[in-house]
């Protein structure tokens, strides 16, 4: 099968987010990166799974400068067979969707992965936009997998639970925890990384229609009110009179 | 005019629903036009939704809508908004949501914002709109400057409010493609508290409980407060609870009323997922502990003392 996997540079899910003073911009000194961990752990491992068993290539695509090098090189070492990177300094998902759909419209991919949102941005909408502009289903948050005979059995998570559904291949998924178990590039890996093919492209023209213009942080908390641990009937009176959250 | 998609679930509107419809109607009265609300399939008394402020409820009528397919309902709901000419469309930022929303943001050619906090403000033909970013981190303003505008409405944010009577329910048809996605079975957890993105009260327990034996006391709170019980993710990830309890950056992002946190250490990735609580309650052993500053209310003991005292004082308070 062909797969292509989608994967986004994210900051480090430890890092310290700040803004320039105007709040206008996200403020990256000092802010390490990764590649995003639902695109990472889970989608590109379940892909990288499917082909060990099952043979075919797994291409990881991102939409960003050279500056996300280092994290796509990370996707071949953990297996992926080629990289492709659409060279954008992408500011909405719609414009990400429009530059991988471009490159998937004649790749004749069975199935496209990409995580169930980024941790930056947290919009979940670059996968669905994916499928929508290729005109295929589209299955979200999916934390199990199984293909046999070109049809899916996915487990998807809803709100209380989870349902189980049924797709034919061609279709794009995206992956929440529980599709594959997080894999450490090892030192092979990341030498055979080195030789795999790895394309730059151009992107294709398309417009902004939803950006970003202003950050800024929650407000501090004012400090934290102390209660005896032996009168709890205190607590539950502050929680109903002084906080009315019960 | 703002065309609002009223998700039900097994022919119920849920209460991310009638935010919607509340949303829908506060952004109408900002970017003018009327409140339109959608629903699709079989749903019961559609027409109750004038009272959150619909001003008119079309129904399509199809039997594929008994199960999720993003394709078949984002046709129906594009097709709905071409025919009705929106302005503005929204959604619930919901599992059925999210999967719709970029959809229909190609289908419409429209600029969007997934998990919105904020009723939009018009800046000549621009909608700017607030919603978290960087996994509650931080907020973030959007412009949205195409003609159609497509918006997901975070949960627990816009509460909804009655202003109006009931409306007639009026049917539409529209082109709509055969689904492809087959749902095999649903599978969703007894009970009746409220999932967790959806929770207003969640009692969350951490590693200091010590073992999965001990969560009998956390349940106790939870069903006294009738809360949605949570946990950090080691607990998740060593399987001592499900990982669909699991809140946190990685995990669900949550934002109820009231949020417990016991035996929890508060690292940077868990609060980022629970942050945007209104009320943080902390009860651990450690004065140190770094989930103290982002607390409103703390309890520096055993929790293994303080929980089931706190569970008797939330009965006795439930009874008086």
């Amino acid at each position: 099968m062909k797969l292509l996997v989608c994967v986004s540079k994210t900051p480090d899910t430890t890092a310290k987010i700040s803004f320039t003073d105007d709040g206008s911009e996200f403020n990256a000194a000092g802010v390490t990166y990764i590649m995003n961990p639902y695109d990472e752990w889970y989608a590109l491992v379940r892909a990288v799974e499917l082909m060990e068993k099952g043979g075919g290539t797994v291409t990881v695509i991102n939409v960003g400068d050279a500056s996300n090098d280092q994290t796509i090189r990370k996707g071949l070492a953990i297996g992926a067979t080629d990289a492709v990177r659409v060279n954008a300094n992408p500011k909405s998902a719609l414009y990400i969707a429009k530059q991988i759909a471009e490159h998937a419209k004649d790749g004749n991919y069975d199935i496209i992965f990409c995580g169930k949102e980024s941790i930056d941005y947290n919009g979940s909408e670059v996968g669905a936009m994916v499928a929508e502009f290729l005109d295929l289903p589209f299955i979200s948050f999916g934390n199990k997998f199984e293909i046999e005979n070109n049809t899916a059995t996915i487990e998807r998570e809803i709100e209380g639970g989870f349902e189980k559904c049924q797709v034919a291949t061609p279709f794009v998924v995206s992956s929440a925890k529980g599709m594959a178990a997080q894999r450490i590039p090892n030192m092979m890996g990341i030498m055979k990384a080195k030789k795999k093919p790895f394309v730059v492209v151009e992107p294709v023209e398309f417009p902004d229609y939803s950006t970003p213009v202003s950050y800024s942080l929650p407000a501090k908390k004012t400090g934290v009110k102390l209660v005896d641990p032996e009168n709890m009937d205190e607590l539950v009176r502050l929680l109903n009179e002084e906080a009315k959250v019960i | 005019m703002v065309l609002v998609f009223a998700e039900a679930s097994k022919g119920q509107f849920k209460k991310t629903a009638l935010e919607a419809v509340t949303y829908g109607y506060k952004t109408a009265q900002v970017v003018g036009g009327d409140c339109v609300v959608l629903t699709l399939g079989e749903v019961d008394d559609a027409g109750q939704l004038g009272k959150y402020g619909a001003s008119k409820v079309f129904n399509i009528a199809n039997a594929g809508f008994a199960e999720f397919d993003s394709q078949l309902f984002a046709a129906a709901i594009g097709n709905a908004a071409k025919e009705l000419r929106a302005k503005v469309v929204v959604l619930s930022h919901t599992s059925m949501g999210k999967a719709l929303l970029g959809r229909l943001a190609v289908r419409l050619n429209a600029g969007s914002v997934a998990g919105a906090k904020t009723v939009p403000s018009v800046d000549g033909n621009t909608l700017m709109v607030t919603k978290g970013v960087f996994s509650g981190k931080a907020t973030a303003e959007y412009a949205i400057s195409s003609e159609i505008k497509v918006i997901s409405l975070a949960s627990n944010e816009i509460p909804p409010e009655e202003t109006g009577t009931p409306v007639d329910v009026e049917n539409l048809n529209v082109d709509l493609p055969a689904p492809k996605v087959k749902v095999l079975e649903v599978n969703l957890q007894s009970g009746d508290t409220a999932p967790l993105p959806e929770a207003e009260l969640v009692v969350s327990a951490g590693r200091g409980m010590k073992g999965p034996e001990n969560w009998g006391i956390i349940e106790d709170l939870a069903a006294s407060l009738g809360a949605t019980t949570a946990c950090s993710r080691p607990v998740a990830d060593t399987g001592w609870r499900p990982h669909h309890e699991h809140v946190g950056q990685t995990g669900v992002a949550i934002k109820p009323n009231l949020y417990f946190a016991i035996g929890i250490s508060g690292a940077i990735q868990h609060l980022a997922g629970v942050n945007q609580s209104k009320v943080i309650v902390v009860i651990n052993k450690d004065p140190e502990a770094p989930f103290f500053k982002a607390a409103d209310y703390g309890v520096v003991g055993d929790l293994f003392d303080v929980v089931p005292l706190l569970t008797e004082a939330v009965k006795k308070f439930k009874a008086a």
